[in-house]
């Protein structure tokens, strides 16, 4: 199809729907849509990690993203009852400011690229460290203290989140 | 079969994204889409990452960016119990608000 591989077409309009989506999630006015749009970039990057062949990290990303904290986003939104009436705005000034500085990492980034040399990719199936099975054996071999610290940063911060929360205490 | 894509589209596509959530955390003043902005930051390192490690092909990369995960939950569950405690006591989220250390 015109030159390009299906592969390819499935970047480009993986890359353009995440881009918009973002795009959308910093333009959009109102704070649930503005959720919603991101929980849409957040499926298309795990759109990209199918194509990068990391079965596990797309799974757990839809998951913990786009299942777990986008709904945890939402209730806090529906919570304060955030709507469009009560949303700030920054003067224009701020946004035209915010808007260069953007675009001038933009452009040191991509000129930083340039002229580097073009690496290809291993092609779709070939790598096979994503998978579950491959990963599983990394992940409870070699960084098998880190997972075991990572549960308690997790009960960590599932107390303090509670006693963040909770009203005064008598 | 050679469909591969070369590692610069990636980096782009990163920084892009990168830079999407950067521009949000200056240009708005609602906390909520300041943290929002922020998730999208993490992920556009966190594609980066694996798509270096597919490059490479070494699963520390996919590793790593599990670990991002698991902090960017914790990370987010502290953040907006924070979050809804100050809603409670100033009955906004307007960052512009939040001026009390000032003084």
């Amino acid at each position: 199809m015109l030159g390009y591989t299906i592969t390819q077409w499935l970047f480009g309009i993986l890359s353009f729907l995440a881009i918009m989506f973002g795009l959308m999630v910093v333009f959009s006015r109102n704070p649930v849509n503005s959720v919603l749009y991101l929980v849409m970039a957040f499926f298309c990057i795990a759109g990209h990690y199918l194509l990068l062949n990391a079965q596990f990290l797309a799974v757990v990303h839809i998951v913990v993203y786009a299942g777990a904290i986008m709904v945890l986003f939402l209730f806090v939104i529906m919570l304060m009852n955030l709507n469009q009436d009560t949303e700030p705005q920054r003067t224009w000034l701020t946004k035209i400011i915010a808007g260069i500085s953007g675009g001038l990492m933009l452009f040191v980034l991509v000129g930083s690229l340039k002229g580097s040399e073009q690496l290809q990719l291993t092609t779709y199936g070939a790598s096979q460290i994503g998978l579950v099975k491959n990963l599983g054996k990394v992940l409870f071999s070699e960084f098998l203290f880190p997972f075991e610290i990572a549960s308690i940063l997790l009960l960590a911060a599932l107390v303090g989140a509670i006693m963040i929360g909770k009203k005064e205490i008598k | 079969m050679i469909n591969g894509i070369s590692i610069n589209y990636y980096i782009l596509l990163s920084a892009v994204l990168f830079i999407i959530g950067a521009v949000g955390v200056m240009a708005r003043r609602n906390s909520i889409i300041i943290f929002m902005c922020i998730e999208l930051m993490l992920n556009a390192v966190n594609l980066l990452l694996v798509s270096f490690s597919v490059l490479h092909n070494d699963a520390s990369g996919q590793v790593f960016v599990f670990f991002i995960m698991a902090v960017a939950a914790a990370e987010v569950a502290v953040g907006l119990a924070i979050l809804s405690m100050i809603y409670r006591n100033i009955k906004s989220i307007d960052t512009d608000l939040l001026s009390n250390l000032k003084n």
